[in-house]
């Protein structure tokens, strides 16, 4: 069944054409890779479909909601979450407190006067953030301040908090980017991990490693219009790709 | 961190601070502001500031528009005098729904704004609201002379306090002058605090603390920044509006120059000197200001001489013409300086200075402390 | 029509005030980042330049002329200020243009000011949260005024214009208009002459001198001129100076207009930043443009036959055209995206 279903999306940003009636469709339960060379497109699209940018024509359904014209706040209650290129996280704010936030959000909805309970009363969210801080191995460093982890760390927190609102759609942008290859492995391992709580993923990223190691389909994104699509095997043969992508290297 | 802090020590907390509170006229005397008109001047700024904190503190929204609020806090207390009769608690309910109604309004406005966009809305508000107070508005406000109680106002369920004298508000023939005024101030400021600290500690505090942090992140978390701030910043002009009417319970008379901007940017100053964030720095930073502003003013050169006498002659005259400045009339000065040392050395203001100092005690004492993240004095 | 004409021109000088300390205010803001609350004490600086040169020259000799008596038989004691006796003809005019004349002491003074602020105070600030920079300038235009305050005292001090523009012109009937209806003192002319040659400096000074184009390149990008390798730092310095004598010469000038007190910069301040603010922050264009709209908006709102319909709007104008263009044009009339927003 399809999740998410983008159909003849343009995109401009005065005379440039970012986007170029792209259509794309994920399947439920499966990952999903967008990849393309830098200014492809890769980012105007995914924040067109996560409300950051109003796309000029097309629609983005997610099952039967249309996302277009709806607020980031809006989208994230039906169940899209979104990890970020720079992770941006409460840096204020301790972990746990980091990931109570969000838990809270799924519950409670975008807006809850909760001015008179206790935060540290209520078991429930609590409970669940702790286990979540545990999941991603965050959880001995849960009462310090998340503006002083490490860059690793704060991607891990902040997937964190997207996993603990159980999205039904996860969308990550280059979740890697700038890690240390050991960092990149746990980043996958954690990401494969949590594919088994059959969250749908779409992942942007430039890392081919990250890309065939986690992805069960691949789009090639050129100059804002989709050049190829497949299984990654299939991805890795095509010579336009391999054109476009790589100005015709071999992967 | 919110979440660190134990029922057990919030009560503790509050337990301690409402017996400082109130035992105030005791151990204040020895430093000469155990009298009433001033330790009135403390409960009424300690609210004014915990209620600003509430939005500075938490939201990081730099309003410098807050004094309107007081203002009207203070004008709706006064009517509520002329119309309702002396007493104070329908005096101050009034007060809060009415404060609350105009930061209700103002704050839908300036919140679709941020940064200094919005301190710029809010001060244009405040500065609109003092302008017609002063011309257009008299008939409501009484213009220059400022408003108060008249013998001919009809004081519907008054007819008992029809006897000569000056009108002084009186909670059931208490009058609400001198220390009972005090007591009466001081009460509502342990409500005050009290409700500050379970929002503090509450879910809807964190939300508030995530929108100074990141409201980016809160948007794409499901959450609409938006009511948060407008929440926070109605509750703040309601404490400014309380605080208003608490001016009036002591001394029945409203003027417009209470909604002027230099009193916007004295609860600024407060709650900065006192540490924006923390729970007791801003009603702390409120009282510091209110004492040495006090002192500082009652002071003259024949007073600067005695303090000087100890000094050579050809020291003590350069001495006190130096140190007159900074006193009596030129007391702002002063003001102006703590100001400028406090947000060059101390942003945190006071409460971080205080946590400094009991981390470095606490580092000497025991070297054996677990080394988690040190939870900032509250 | 003839009406309209004559609010127009008082608003101007006005606008010319605001349009001055906004322009400052805004090329501070634009380059070094930083919000400036001690901007209004810097114009009040420079009206008490004005104010103490006056003073100096005013301090006179006492001589005793042995030819003339007074009334009570006594020789006639002659107060002639130093200049004078000194200088003869040259003191007398240079005491009926003091003001004028001190702009030449207020350009060093104000050099220096901005000079001291900036390397001292501002400087550290530079990195710190704009909720910081506001409130330390806040301090500072405090310090600065309540200095003045104790030199010279609260009361407003009177200075005159030069004898030969102290009048006023019916320029109204130059135009045609019956005489007596559009009247114009001659130094609110010169004030806004002034503020035109200040405008126009300005503005030159950034078009045309390679300074001036690092300064528009740092108010674009800040960070990428500073990956140029050109030292910032010092032209910020330099910066921050002229726009404190652009405040300074403004306040110079405007003292026949209004006689300065100490909290004069304070007044002019918080019209100046929602001037700065309607203006869009970061754009000195703006800044101008919207100085002298305000200043004429004012004009018009103080005439009776607008307050007849809308009672006190003479009092809210500025305030409410703030509120509705920040509502309306959320970055001000010229502002760019994502200045000042954090």
């Amino acid at each position: 069944m399809e999740i998410l279903r983008v159909e003849g999306v343009n995109k401009s940003f005065g005379g440039l054409r970012a986007l170029n009636n792209v259509n794309f469709s994920v399947e439920e339960g499966t990952v999903q890779a967008i990849i393309g060379p830098n200014g492809a497109g890769k980012s105007t699209f995914l924040n067109c479909m996560i409300g950051r940018l109003a796309p000029d024509t097309g629609t983005v359904m997610f099952g039967d909601i249309s996302l277009t014209g709806m607020k980031p706040y809006e989208i994230n209650q039906v169940g899209v979450s979104r990890v970020f290129q720079t992770p941006e996280i409460f840096s204020e704010l301790s972990l746990i407190e980091n990931i109570m936030i969000p838990t809270m959000a799924k519950r409670d909805g975008s807006f809850a006067l909760h001015a008179f309970k206790r935060l540290d009363q209520d078991a429930e969210v609590r409970d669940k953030a702790l286990h979540m801080l545990e999941d991603v191995g965050l959880v001995e460093k849960r009462d310090d301040i998340s503006g002083s982890l490490s860059r690793g760390d704060k991607r891990r927190l902040e997937l964190a908090m997207c996993l603990s609102q159980d999205p039904k759609l996860l969308l990550l942008d280059e979740p890697t980017a700038g890690m240390s290859r050991a960092d990149t492995n746990n980043t996958i391992d954690l990401l494969k991990r949590i594919g088994d709580r059959g969250i749908t993923k779409v992942v942007i990223e430039h890392d081919m490693h990250v890309v065939f190691s986690l992805a069960e389909k691949v789009t090639v994104l050129a100059q804002g219009a989709i050049i190829a699509e497949g299984k990654p095997e299939e991805i890795k043969g095509d010579p336009r790709v391999q054109e476009a992508y790589l100005g015709g290297a071999h992967l | 961190m919110v979440t660190k802090i134990s029922p057990a020590r919030d009560y503790l907390l509050f337990g301690v601070f409402a017996i400082a509170v109130l035992t105030m006229p005791v151990w204040l005397a020895p430093i000469g502001a155990g009298y009433p008109d001033l330790l009135q001047k403390f409960a009424i700024f300690g609210l004014f500031a915990t209620g600003f904190n509430l939005l500075f503190g938490l939201t990081g929204y730099l309003s410098f528009g807050h004094a309107a609020f007081l203002g009207v806090g203070s004008y709706t207390a006064v009517w509520s005098f002329k119309l309702l009769g002396m007493n104070p608690i329908p005096a101050a309910i009034l007060a809060v729904v009415t404060s609350g109604v105009f930061a209700l309004a103002i704050g839908y406005v300036s919140l679709r704004r941020s940064g200094i966009y919005f301190s710029i809305l809010t001060l244009a508000f405040a500065q609109m609201s003092y302008n017609l107070a002063y011309s257009v508005l008299t008939p409501i406000t009484n213009g220059e002379t400022g408003l108060r109680v008249l013998e001919s106002d009809p004081r519907l369920f008054d007819s008992s306090a029809n006897a000569d004298g000056p009108l002084i508000s009186n909670l059931f023939g208490i009058e609400m002058t001198g220390y009972a005024g005090f007591y009466f101030c001081a009460v509502v400021l342990l409500i005050g605090f009290f409700i500050a600290q379970r929002i503090f500690r509450s879910p809807f505090g964190i939300m508030l603390r995530a929108v100074k942090t990141n409201q980016n992140r809160m948007n794409y978390t499901g959450l609409n920044p938006r009511p948060y701030t407008l929440a926070a910043f109605v509750i703040s002009g309601m404490y400014a509006g309380l605080a208003g009417a608490l001016m009036c319970i002591t001394d029945p008379l409203a003027g417009a120059e209470r909604m002027q901007w230099t009193a916007s940017g004295e609860v600024v100053l407060m709650t900065i000197l006192g540490g924006a964030g923390t729970l007791l720095g801003p009603i702390l930073g409120a009282a510091l200001i209110k004492y040495f502003e006090n002192i500082f003013s009652a002071f003259n050169e024949q007073t600067l001489h005695e303090v000087f006498s100890f000094l050579p002659d050809f020291l003590e005259y350069p001495v006190v013409s130096v140190a007159g400045l900074f006193v009596g009339e030129g007391w702002h000065l002063t003001l102006g300086v703590l100001f400028m040392l406090i947000v060059i050395f101390l942003p945190g203001g006071i409460m971080e200075g205080v946590s400094r100092i009991g981390r470095l005690f606490k580092r000497s004492s025991s070297k054996a402390e677990p080394s988690g993240a040190t939870a900032p004095a509250e | 029509m003839d009406v309209i004409l004559l609010q127009l021109l008082n608003g101007l000088d006005k606008g010319g005030a605001y349009a001055l300390i906004a322009l400052g205010l805004t090329l501070i803001f634009g380059t070094l980042g930083v919000v400036n609350f001690a901007h209004g004490a810097l114009f009040m600086l420079g009206a008490f330049c004005a104010v103490s040169f006056n003073a100096l020259l005013g301090l006179e000799v006492v001589t005793v002329d042995e030819t003339q008596t007074t009334a009570w038989g006594t020789p006639l004691e002659v107060r002639t200020p130093y200049v004078e006796a000194y200088l003869g003809d040259f003191g007398a005019w240079i005491l009926n243009y003091s003001v004028p004349v001190s702009i030449l002491i207020a350009i060093p003074v104000m050099l220096l000011v901005g000079f001291v602020m900036e390397r001292g105070l501002i400087k550290h600030f530079y990195k710190r949260a704009h909720a910081d920079q506001i409130l330390v300038t806040f301090g500072l235009a405090i310090v600065l005024q309540e200095i003045i305050k104790s030199i010279y005292g609260a009361n407003p001090i009177p200075q005159a214009a030069p004898v030969a523009v102290r009048g006023a012109a019916d320029i109204g009937a130059l135009f045609g208009f019956d005489p007596g209806v559009i009247v114009y003192p001659y130094w609110r002319m010169v004030y806004l002459a002034f503020a035109g040659v200040m405008i126009a400096g300005v503005f030159a000074f950034l078009q045309f001198t390679t300074f001036g184009m690092v300064v528009r390149a740092g108010m674009a990008d800040r960070d990428t001129v500073g990956l140029l390798g050109i030292n910032i730092e010092r032209r910020f310095t330099i910066v921050f100076a002229i726009a404190a004598v652009v405040a300074g010469l403004a306040g110079v000038m405007y003292t026949p207009i209004l006689p300065p007190d100490y909290h004069m910069g304070m007044d002019f301040l918080v019209l100046s930043f929602v001037v700065v603010v309607v203006g869009g922050m970061g754009s000195l264009s703006g800044a101008v443009l919207a100085g002298f709209l305000l200043g004429i908006l004012q004009s018009f709102a103080s005439m009776n036959e607008v307050k007849a319909i809308f009672p006190g709007i003479d009092q809210i104008i500025i305030y409410l055209v703030a509120v509705i263009v920040l509502l309306v044009r959320p970055r001000g009339l010229m502002g760019r995206k994502g200045v000042m927003e954090n």
